[in-house]
């Protein structure tokens, strides 16, 4: 095609990469309008620095579970037991360092391992004995509840040690003190903005040089753009609290190390082509049997993570820890986007799901509305965003 | 004196289009009352499509020409409709509800019921009558599953029966039977007959049609190309072939000078065992080799066991109990896993590329690399620009139709679907490629492409096995034949010996005698 009629174009262009895309902002802005709905109705509490960190904290976990839960899905396959799960490694490590007194760090290794062990335990009987995981996961999702009780012989156990209640309440400390701003978020935040747009950046001369850059050039600024302005304004948002919390770190860790897994590694692409057609891919060479088993030595390890978080953050290991978490963390992966019959979703789609709901939960929360009323409309919100994404999928053939 | 009398069913200059394809075109075909009537051809020939149409599952409209049933011109939109008048067909994969009972399953949708209340006592009393009819000594309250192919064929039967049926179809109902089991079907018809009912009988098997049918009419190319009455002339299974074959080879298939080298896969005493029924002896001792250069055609009829084989022979994606030998260059290789076959070079394309082929919700470049991913990738971590210049290389090589390597799968015709599945596996490197119906349903054009890719494969030295149920399609590419049947080669031809006549009459000669 020649220079004139590229440039004659352009318009056309930008509104037809736009449209192709729309699904993919439509999340975010969803978010957005959510947040800025709160931000009114709650009188301008929602974006208040202590009231960000606390969104933070409390959403953690679930979006940490939702990653794993991304993949299960993703590969076609579905977790119940994350709840549970994270629970009892909850009340394990609680027996472990408050009963039995050993080393946080020690403790936190071996949780870990455990929760993995647990995931490949249910993957074992869904990935080389074919029983459904719905099945597998919903007897581990009782097992594991019950195991809770026991092992915490249905009482609750507590405080943790200093150590490692700083997974979950302790901030990176700050090493130049200005007053009550923390330079340290705000430096940490600018990096952090400054080397993904870099990446950007080079992937889009990258696709240049090639000539395959799709995106037109005003929405690829505007994007950075926003991007920037989110991540500063998020990052001083924070600094004029206490600053980064630790969990934010492991989460932002694993987000990115998910976003990567998914979209540049030959395990990544697997899990897809397995979701999509698992047939398929079989006759393709791919051990499919050994992926899922590995897709759910994964859940299993991150629902311990979210034990341990959340066990942090209470300071004591309750047998009601982790209830309905499974809940929440397969409607953020729904709400993002992924679909039920696998092969579809996206790791940035499952935590904005997650933080929809978190944000609800938290807005709601300061309105006043009561747990009851939250439940419907959480409900409601589940069932009209896949409403909307068949409606528009089904309308796009 | 049958030619005085009313034909039961007339189709009229049915002619029916698919998108690129004409399925058939101006058939006829005139059923008399009480009467078997067969209808032969290839795999291909328009059989199925025709029952199709005369059935109500092709509505009407969506074809042209007149279907007069019992003197009154009939437009069935569903098969409801066509059962309502009496029509009924049996399919080749039976349609009856493995865990119900014979009584549940006759009387499905038209249960002796009261206000939703099922009568059971008269169920059983009705399907005890309807089974002694159709001459099946089981109780009523037996379930299908525990039924033999040869009864469950039986309990379709008497459902039709208690359907009312005037005019019974047959798909191919006696492949999947045995000897003794078959003899007691087509005796059955001929009592119906006796009872004024006619059945179209579809089937390979030529000397069933000798020894039922009342006349017979041979489809080819979805045309109608004769209606022989078997009471009034002498008809010999050969002048059925002739007729069902003969058709003149024009240049469909670009030329091809072969080069054949040295025998690269050798495969001996290859068995396998059905993957669900252990007992049930698929493929037998099976023995086969392809030399670098050569396309090795396998003929057969549907059903004769070559999928399986070919599955079974690719890490056994197939089957059970499996046994045998495989040579690769001259080396004992171990084919036991997929990921094994891929390494000792086979590569398998499939005869369902939606099934087992495609990701179709993923688009073309993903779908090219995904047997060969460490091909574009180091240390696990994709290379996206290399895995695209792979992906375009091969949408150039085989001129693959679409808008761009990021197109979905699922958007492409059939022949552009096929020549993805076949990127997929070139670049996988092998040095054997299987294809299993490289060309089932692709038009004509693209057929032409894809014979023109297997020509340049095998010039650069590759052996490649194409099995194909249109034997044109093999006489026109391959340069050795074997004949698969019922599990077993049959028998092994060159191409320039070979002619379809001669393939069929192997098949036809190979039918195993009862056991």
């Amino acid at each position: 095609m020649s220079e004139i009629t590229a440039q004659s174009e352009a318009k056309p262009d930008i509104l037809r990469f736009v449209k192709a895309h729309i699904r993919d902002y439509a999340l975010l802005l969803s978010l957005l309008a959510i947040m800025i709905f709160f931000q009114f109705t709650t009188n301008g509490t929602l974006f208040m620095p202590v009231n960000m960190t606390n969104i933070i904290l409390q959403n953690s976990y679930i979006v940490i579970m939702a990653l794993g839960m991304l993949l299960i899905i993703v590969a076609g396959h579905i977790d119940l037991s994350v709840g549970s799960v994270s629970g009892f490694i909850g009340a394990v490590a609680a027996v472990m360092m408050v009963s039995w007194k050993l080393d946080p760090f020690l403790s936190v290794i071996v949780c870990l391992l455990l929760g993995a062990a647990i995931g490949g335990l249910q993957g074992f009987f869904v990935a080389y004995h074919k029983i459904p995981a719905f099945i597998v996961t919903l007897a581990g999702m009782l097992i594991f509840k019950g195991l809770a009780l026991t092992v915490l012989g249905g009482a609750s156990v507590g405080p943790f040690p200093r150590e490692f209640q700083l997974l979950s309440s302790g901030f990176i400390p700050d090493l130049f003190s200005v007053g009550l701003f923390n330079v340290t978020a705000m430096v940490i935040g600018t990096l952090v903005t400054a080397i993904i747009i870099y990446f950007n950046y080079r992937k889009r001369l990258n696709q240049q040089a090639h000539g395959l850059a799709e995106e037109p050039d005003v929405i690829f600024y505007g994007r950075n753009i926003l991007i920037a302005i989110a991540f500063l304004g998020f990052s001083f948002l924070m600094a004029r609290y206490k600053g980064l919390p630790n969990v934010l770190i492991v989460m932002f860790a694993l987000i990115a190390l998910f976003v990567f897994v998914t979209t540049n590694t030959t395990m990544g692409r697997r899990i897809y082509a397995m979701g999509g057609n698992e047939k398929a891919t079989k006759l393709s060479g791919i051990d499919t049997e050994k992926l899922t088993f590995l897709i759910f030595v994964i859940m299993g390890a991150l629902a311990a993570l979210a034990g341990l978080i959340f066990a942090a953050r209470l300071n004591v290991a309750t047998p009601k820890a982790g209830l309905g978490f499974e809940l929440d963390v397969i409607a953020a992966c729904f709400i993002g986007g992924a679909a039920t019959t696998g092969g579809v979703g996206k790791v940035i789609g499952a935590v904005i799901g997650a933080f929809i709901m978190g944000v609800m939960n938290n807005g709601m929360s300061i309105m006043g509305i009561g747990i009851d009323w939250q439940q419907v409309i959480k409900g409601a919100v589940l069932m009209l965003a896949v409403f909307l994404d068949v409606y528009y999928k089904n309308k796009a053939r | 004196m049958r030619a005085l009398t009313e034909p039961i069913l007339e189709m009229r200059g049915i002619t029916k289009t698919f998108p690129g394809v004409n399925a058939l075109t101006d058939v006829n075909l005139a059923i008399l009352p009480a009467e078997i009537h067969a209808v032969v051809g290839e795999n291909g020939a328009g059989k199925s499509t025709l029952m199709k149409v005369l059935s109500g599952v092709y509505p009407h409209g969506t074809y042209d020409g007149e279907i007069m049933f019992e003197g009154a011109s009939r437009k069935f939109t569903t098969i409801s409709d066509s059962e309502t008048a009496g029509i009924i067909i049996i399919h080749q994969e039976l349609a009856l509800v493995p865990l119900l009972s014979i009584a549940e399953n006759i009387f499905l949708g038209h249960e002796t019921a009261k206000r939703g209340v099922i009568d059971w006592f008269e169920a059983l009393r009705r399907a005890a009558e309807l089974l002694k009819k159709v001459g099946l000594k089981e109780h009523p309250n037996t379930l299908i599953t525990d039924l033999g192919t040869g009864k469950q064929q039986l309990v379709e039967i008497a459902k039709a029966l208690n359907k009312k049926v005037k005019l019974l179809i047959l798909d191919e109902p006696t492949s999947s039977l045995n000897e003794t089991d078959s003899n007691k079907l087509l005796s059955l018809l001929q009592e119906l007959k006796a009872h004024g009912i006619s059945s179209i009988l579809i089937t390979h098997k030529l000397n069933e049609v000798m020894k039922v049918a009342d006349r017979i009419t041979i489809l080819r190319d979805g045309r109608t190309v004769d209606t022989l009455d078997t009471s009034t002339a002498k008809v010999s299974e050969d002048r059925i072939i002739k007729a069902m074959v003969g058709r003149e080879l024009t240049d469909r298939y670009p030329p091809r000078a072969a080069k054949i080298g040295e025998t690269i896969l050798e495969v001996k005493d290859w068995n396998v065992f059905h993957p669900l029924h252990a007992d049930r002896h698929l493929i037998r001792n099976v023995s086969f080799s392809a030399r670098k250069g050569e396309v090795v055609g396998i003929a057969g009829l549907m059903g004769a066991g070559r999928t399986e084989f070919a599955m079974s022979l690719f890490g056994r994606a197939y089957g059970q109990k499996i046994s045998g030998e495989v040579t690769i260059h001259g080396k004992k290789a171990d084919v036991s896993t997929i990921p094994k076959a891929m390494a000792a070079g086979l590569a398998y394309v499939t005869e369902d590329r939606k099934t087992y082929g495609l990701v179709l919700i993923d688009h073309i470049k993903h779908n090219v690399t995904l047997a060969n991913l460490d091909g574009v990738a180091s240390k696990g971590v994709i290379d996206d620009l290399k895995e695209l210049k792979v992906a375009n290389k091969y949408r150039k090589d085989l001129a693959i139709r679409c808008s761009g390597v990021y197109q979905t799968t699922v958007n492409l015709s059939g022949g552009n679907q096929q020549k993805v599945v076949l990127s997929k596996w070139l670049f996988s490197g092998p040095d054997v490629l299987i294809l299993d119906e490289p060309t089932r349903g692709i038009d004509v054009g693209a057929k032409y492409e894809i014979y023109a890719i297997i020509n340049a494969l095998a010039e650069a030295g590759k052996a490649i096995v194409v099995i194909s149920s249109e034997m044109p399609e093999l006489l026109g590419i391959s340069d050795r034949i074997y004949v698969m049947n019922e599990g077993r080669f049959v028998a092994e031809m060159p191409t320039k010996e070979a002619s379809q006549e001669r393939i069929m009459r192997a098949i036809m000669n190979s039918w195993e005698k009862p056991r």
